[in-house]
């Protein structure tokens, strides 16, 4: 009983995984021929990366804020409140920025391609569109993951800047800190390799933002409850894959000596 | 008991014309996961007919549909249109063959972030069509035919079911496609709106000459597209015999599938004699 759970399972896992290769290497393929929805992929990076800038420059200041909040207190403890931009910064640049900006991207945009794609193969869309001639993959799949790719570095560095920036107001503020001498601490700190790591998990995030949500989407079953199931489960895997990504990539860039 | 009136899997029922067919079913079968859909199903189409798919909730007939179209691939068999196997056919393969065909699902799957008018237009953009003036004259014209041309702006939510099922029927003709498919065209309308949608698929069958598979639950519908022709001069529906007598009858098939098997396929007098109790239910 337990051996049939468990290879059952495996079995589902192993169909997933197969699955949604065979998606990010059929949307990546679809950019290279024609025909290519480059009205749709201009309309899904408004969707995705204009409509998702108010949340992820709020995240940005905010969590630049209160990690100057917080190691103020320990910092003037050993009296190095100077060292506020650096930590600010390298912060934001290195971890914060890159995944908060995707945790928040993930939870707006992969829930709304999951339930967007999931309501048209419920409602039959999908098999009109094969019907009228249209790939759905290279519709519906290659304009969003495109759109996320080009949109969500954008909105990291926004996010690292508006980081910086939540940071420095709580630096002159609180710590009474001059701007200059937070701003000069920020940018000496920053290494070309700090800023490539930040820039390069973008690329890998916005993949799962994008295909997460659209693996889901089109595996709905069961109508509009099975819709609101796909569109929970597509937030949380992301989510949770945005995570394990960012620990496994960080690890993997240590390994090879990148800095 | 297994009904087929004059009809086995490999043998045409009596009446339908000895022409080859524009779809053929040859022992289809398709399963998914543990549930048997659709056992050793053949039958055939020719061109100009109408067969009618009767048959209760979950007897397999919106998936004939889907197989014809190559939506899905049965598990064994063929399914033939106009003599090619649509099986071994890859998606893009698949592509020219579906220019052919039109079909209008059950509730018109319309695209909802699209107008009236870029939903009818969808196909002609699809296939490159770039003269926005031609392209307007042909959606144009197909609305007209389903008299929708005033919903030209209009998005799907703002229009009523029957008015949904019309526009999907002028999205699936644009191409002018020599088959026509429609899955429950009439279901959940009322009378009057149902009549209005049966109208326009006797309408498509007798001027258009389009090859027709109808799948209903409900008889009313099936016998009105048997027994009624579309009569151009009087832009509505009159009964076969007062338009010339058996010549002018549009040829219609009837086929009842039951656990995803064929159980009867014959034409409507066929159907309306046969004494199975099965069969009966359906007429009563």
């Amino acid at each position: 009983m337990i051996g049939a759970l468990v290879a059952n399972f495996a079995k589902r896992t192993v169909l997933a995984v197969q699955e949604f290769t065979f998606l990010l290497v059929s949307s990546l393929r679809h950019a290279f021929t024609r025909p290519r929805y480059l009205v749709d992929t201009l309309v899904q990076m408004d969707v995705i990366g204009f409509g998702s800038l108010p949340i992820v420059l709020l995240t940005g200041f905010f969590t630049g804020g209160v990690l100057a909040l917080q190691t103020y207190r320990t910092l003037s403890t050993f009296g190095e409140v100077g060292l506020l931009g650096q930590v600010v910064a390298l912060s934001m640049v290195r971890e914060l920025g890159p995944v908060l900006t995707a945790l928040m991207v993930a939870g707006r945009n992969s829930s709304g391609i999951a339930s967007e794609i999931g309501s048209m193969l419920v409602s039959e869309q999908i098999d009109a569109m094969r019907a009228l001639g249209t790939d759905p993959l290279r519709k519906l799949v290659t304009p969003r993951l495109f759109a996320t790719l080009l949109t969500l570095p954008l909105l990291t560095v926004l996010s690292d800047f508006f980081g910086m920036l939540g940071g420095a107001v709580v630096s002159t503020s609180t710590a009474r800190l001059s701007s200059a001498e937070y701003w000069t601490s920020a940018y000496q700190a920053l290494y070309f390799e700090d800023v490539a790591q930040g820039l390069m998990k973008p690329f890998i995030f916005a993949v799962v933002v994008a295909l997460v949500g659209c693996y889901f989407g089109l595996h709905t079953t069961g109508g509009t409850e099975g819709v609101g199931r796909s569109t929970t489960q597509a937030v949380v895997v992301a989510c949770v894959l945005i995570l394990i990504l960012d620990f496994f990539f960080t690890k993997f860039l240590i390994a090879i000596g990148f800095f | 008991m297994n009904t087929r009136g004059a009809a086995t899997s490999s043998s045409a029922p009596e009446g339908s014309a000895l022409t080859a067919p524009v779809i053929e079913l040859r022992h289809v079968s398709l399963a998914f996961e543990e549930k048997q859909v659709l056992n050793d199903v053949s039958f055939h189409v020719t061109a100009g007919e109408t067969l009618v798919l009767l048959g209760v909730t979950g007897s397999g007939k919106s998936v004939v549909l889907k197989l014809i179209l190559g939506l899905l691939k049965p598990d064994s068999g063929q399914v033939l249109i106009d003599g090619q196997d649509l099986v071994p056919l890859s998606e893009i393969q698949l592509y020219p063959l579906r220019q052919r065909m039109g079909i209008v699902f059950q509730e018109g799957a319309l695209f909802d972030s699209l107008s009236v008018y870029e939903n009818v237009a969808y196909r002609l953009r699809e296939e490159g069509a770039k003269d926005e003036a031609w392209i307007e004259r042909r959606v144009r014209e197909v609305l007209r035919f389903v008299e929708m041309e005033q919903a030209l702006e209009k998005m799907p939510a703002e229009l009523s079911g029957g008015m949904r099922r019309r526009v999907a029927i002028a999205r699936a003709i644009i191409n002018e496609p020599s088959i026509m498919l429609h899955d429950s065209p009439t279901a959940g309308l009322d009378p009057v709106t149902a009549h209005t949608i049966n109208l326009l698929i006797a309408k498509l069958r007798d001027v258009q000459k389009v090859s027709s598979v109808v799948v209903t639950h409900r008889l009313a519908d099936a016998v009105v597209l048997a027994n009624f022709t579309y009569s151009v001069e009087k832009q509505g529906l009159v009964p076969v015999t007062t338009d010339g007598g058996a010549e002018r009858r549009a040829p219609t098939q009837f086929l009842v599938l039951r656990d995803g098997t064929v159980y009867f396929w014959g034409s409507t007098d066929e159907l309306t004699a046969a004494q199975d109790p099965y069969l009966r239910k359906f007429l009563v």
